[in-house]
């Protein structure tokens, strides 16, 4: 019963959806207020809907209901109650219902917050992100239906795939959904300004919040999936360069760019024409992720043709959107002309750089998990573009960026003397090089990537400590501390967002550069060395577990004769699925991480164990958070509260003050 | 049903990656295994997603890895190694695409690009930088601002 009212909410919210695309749009066009004010209703509406459905949906896999599909191919009685829930976005059908759900809550927001905005702009952005609503919901409907019944529901499911049962994947998604879809946002923003011929510093003022956010979440997002790749497929890697990887990590580097251009838009006016299409081109990327996801089109081309609908349907969402906002862009692109004037040198033009480095890393990522599939069907040629190829072909934007970035953040707008920009990084300059050779002196005949690794995340680090003293005026070191605290916090969010990238760069460096890898077989007892750290097998037995079976070792980790660890990897064979996972158990640490796998029974006795030390692996991600922070300190800023301040007391004009 | 097979072989072949290299497969000369290392990073396991022989568990993975060894300890260069597994396997074995024939635009891609936008970003620079400043603002402009501002 539960279950045919959720399918009912799906349909009535795809109406609903279809109804606030084309009333407020003729609305607008007409300056007919009634007809406008339906997106706001019509936008909550399909919210709860839509958030029926889905309620409905966990609903029947936390009371393993396998009359349903979706549920009896991928739960299972026994699965711990947290994974029943996660199971809801852990397959094709509940995921595309989150990405949905999550599209009508940004659309939601957008109704409730949008009150400052004028009437037709706001009316238009609800009803191009109704018309998303519309395209996805009827993708749910017509192509990935979670709530098709079974004739004969089994006894019990099939279970979920084992890798997903494990909580940093299983809130990886949502995340990354968040992220995906919160720029379903900036797009609806920019579809909208291009219908009303208009776009401002107030139109920057409001995408920028919206990009930040999904930026946020992708950052989140991304740094969650790495994570969890590190721990759990048992050899410490963080990123392999897979299309699925690719396909998040494209509107990433997108929206950072967005965020970076709509700074232009609000601040200066200028770079509008050039934002509405890069707010256009994110959505893009994110639709393209979820279509190259989704349609399983780069696994394999034969698995896409064969079972094509899917696919297809994304693909006719992704044309008819991306066709049409650049159809759109291309009629009214002109008439979004810049005012502004400013020199070649100037924090606009670095701007403009780092969205030039952006945009054609993201387009050297796209071309690269493409290459495959052009060459196959127009030269046909069957061929691989691997790790290898991005890291070569990637690499050099990002440190371009990395070495640009301190010079184009400390630039003054309008006009600017590079000299001048330059004299309080010098320091920096000189401490990042000498950081450099130091690295290089010590690791002797290492990969360069650690002293350039190193150099260039002191050079950022420095560079953004050095912006934020900047930031503080003139005046004796007791005024400088007292401005400090009270920084705009859109200043704080800028250094916290370049401080978390070199971080990051330094942690992907050390790890690529430094990491010790020892592959041996060890018998119960037996005491090995690696990189200074001595390691026992000291016990290894078979363990239940409460929807598998393990083998479970305990490894002692000691340093100069004391124990400072014990770790107890895993290998898990799962019941249902009899898959093998390995759980790897890992001592965290700042400076470094120590990694150990326990691997198959050999023949001669004895196991086969890996031991991996890796040195600051934990800054790749705590840059990631760093990063994210800054976002969300950047989101709290005040500017963005005054706006909604503002409209709440401009909705109310008669009100005489109190005083 | 077919998708959850699928579904499962690709669940299989990612599981698979549970650290690749087994103890025996080592190669006494460390110069040697170092060598094999480095060319299985950049090997592509046939019947994996996109996955190194370096990092996959499985069976074929493991014989490619073996085959490598081989070809190095009978004397090959890195070269010929990789020569006689791209003879037997095709050029889909191997990650980093060669810059031969069309593969060459997937390699001028990137850098192409890069030099059209820095070319592009400087005339629109250099535009921006000659252009002249906008009119002040009219009184109705004024008495908006003062309005928004004073609100």
């Amino acid at each position: 019963m539960l279950t045919e009212s959720a399918q009912f909410a799906l349909i009535l919210a795809f109406l609903v959806a279809i109804m606030q695309t084309v009333i407020p749009m003729i609305g607008a066009a007409r300056r007919n207020p009634v007809w406008m004010s339906v997106a706001e209703p019509a936008a909550l509406t399909q919210f709860f809907l839509v958030g029926f459905a889905f309620a409905a949906l966990t609903h029947a896999f936390v009371t393993s209901d396998f009359s349903l599909a979706v549920v009896a191919a991928n739960s299972h009685t026994d699965k711990p109650m947290l994974y029943k829930i996660t199971g809801v976005w852990g397959n094709h059908e509940g995921s595309v219902l989150l990405w949905v759900l999550i599209l009508t809550l940004f659309g939601a927001m957008a109704a409730v917050f949008g009150g400052n905005l004028p009437a037709t702009l706001r009316a238009r952005v609800l009803a191009v992100q109704g018309s998303i609503g519309a395209a996805f919901l009827g993708f749910v409907l017509f192509t990935s239906n979670p709530f098709t019944r079974l004739a004969n529901p089994p006894l019990n499911g099939q279970g979920l795939n084992p890798l997903l049962q494990d909580p940093g994947l299983a809130f990886h998604p949502p995340f990354l959904y968040l992220g995906y879809v919160g720029l379903s946002m900036s797009f609806s923003f920019a579809v909208a300004a291009l219908i009303e011929g208009r776009v401002d510093a107030a139109w920057g003022r409001w995408v920028r919040p919206w990009t930040l956010a999904a930026w946020l979440f992708l950052t989140v997002g991304i740094a969650l999936g790495s994570w969890w790749a590190y721990y759990e497929l048992g050899w410490g890697g963080f990123w392999f360069w897979d299309p699925v990887e690719n396909a998040s990590f494209m509107p990433w580097l997108v929206s950072a760019a967005l965020l970076h251009s709509a700074i232009v838009v609000e601040k200066r006016e200028a770079l509008k024409s050039w934002t509405v299409l890069l707010a256009i081109l994110a959505f893009g990327f994110s639709m393209m992720g979820t279509f190259i996801v989704r349609s399983g089109v780069l696994t394999s081309v034969h698995a896409f043709a064969t079972d094509p609908a899917r696919g297809v349907f994304i693909l006719m969402i992704l044309g008819v959107f991306m066709g049409g906002a650049l159809t759109l862009y291309a009629a009214r692109a002109s008439i979004l002309e810049s005012k502004a004037v400013f020199s070649v040198v100037s924090r606009e033009s670095a701007l403009v750089l780092n969205n030039i480095l952006l945009a054609v890393a993201a387009f050297v990522v796209f071309f690269g998990t493409m290459w495959p599939l052009v060459a196959e069907l127009f030269f046909d040629r069957k061929l691989t573009v691997g790790a290898p190829f991005f890291e070569a072909a990637f690499t050099p934007f990002m440190v371009a960026l990395a070495v640009l970035l301190p010079i184009g953040a400390l630039l003054p707008w309008k006009r600017a003397r590079l000299a001048r920009a330059m004299r309080p990084l010098w320091p920096a300059a000189v401490l990042a090089v000498a950081v450099g050779g130091l690295v290089y002196t010590i690791q002797t005949g290492r990969s360069m990537l650690g002293p350039i690794g190193a150099a260039l995340a002191a050079w950022i680090f420095m560079g953004a400590a050095i912006d934020l003293w900047q930031r503080t005026g003139r005046g004796g070191f007791g005024t400088k501390l007292a401005r400090l605290t009270r920084l705009p916090r859109a200043d704080l969010g800028r250094i916290f967002g370049h401080g978390g990238f070199g971080v990051t760069i330094f942690g992907i460096a050390a790890m690529l550069a430094w990491s010790v890898e020892d592959i041996r077989v060890a018998q119960e007892g037996e005491t090995f060395s690696v990189a200074g750290y001595d390691i026992t097998l000291a016990d290894v037995r078979q363990e239940p577990g409460p929807n598998y079976s393990a083998i479970v070792a305990d490894m002692d980790i000691a340093r100069n004769g004391r124990v400072i660890a014990r770790l107890q990897p895993e290998k898990r064979t799962y019941n249902v699925s009899r898959m093998p996972t390995t759980e790897a158990a890992i001592d965290n640490g700042i400076l470094r991480d120590i990694y150990v796998v326990i691997g198959d029974p050999q023949q001669g006795g004895g196991w086969a164990v890996r031991t991996y030390v890796k040195p600051f692996a934990n800054w790749i991600w705590a840059g990631a958070i760093i990063m994210a922070l800054g976002g969300l300190l950047s989101l709290s800023d005040r500017r963005y509260r005054i706006a909604a301040g503002s409209a709440s007391r401009r909705r109310r004009p008669n009100q005489v003050p109190a005083e | 049903m077919r998708r959850i097979v699928l579904a499962a072989v690709i669940a299989l072949s990612i599981a698979g990656a549970a650290g690749a290299v087994q103890p025996d497969e080592i190669l006494d000369d460390p110069v040697l295994e170092e060598r094999a290392r480095a060319l299985s990073k950049t090997l592509r396991c046939l019947v994996c997603r996109n996955q190194s022989i370096d990092d996959s568990d499985a069976d074929l993975a493991r014989d490619l890895r073996l085959l490598v060894r081989e070809r190095l300890v009978a004397g090959d260069t890195d070269a010929q190694a990789m020569e006689f597994i791209v003879d037997r396997y095709g050029e889909f074995v191997l990650l980093k695409p060669t810059r031969s024939g069309a593969n060459l635009v997937l390699w001028v891609a990137g850098p192409a690009m890069l030099v059209a936008a820095l070319l592009g970003g400087f005339v629109y620079t250099r535009r921006r930088a000659a252009a002249k400043a906008p009119p002040p603002l009219s009184a109705e402009e004024r008495k908006e601002l003062t309005e928004i501002l004073g609100d």
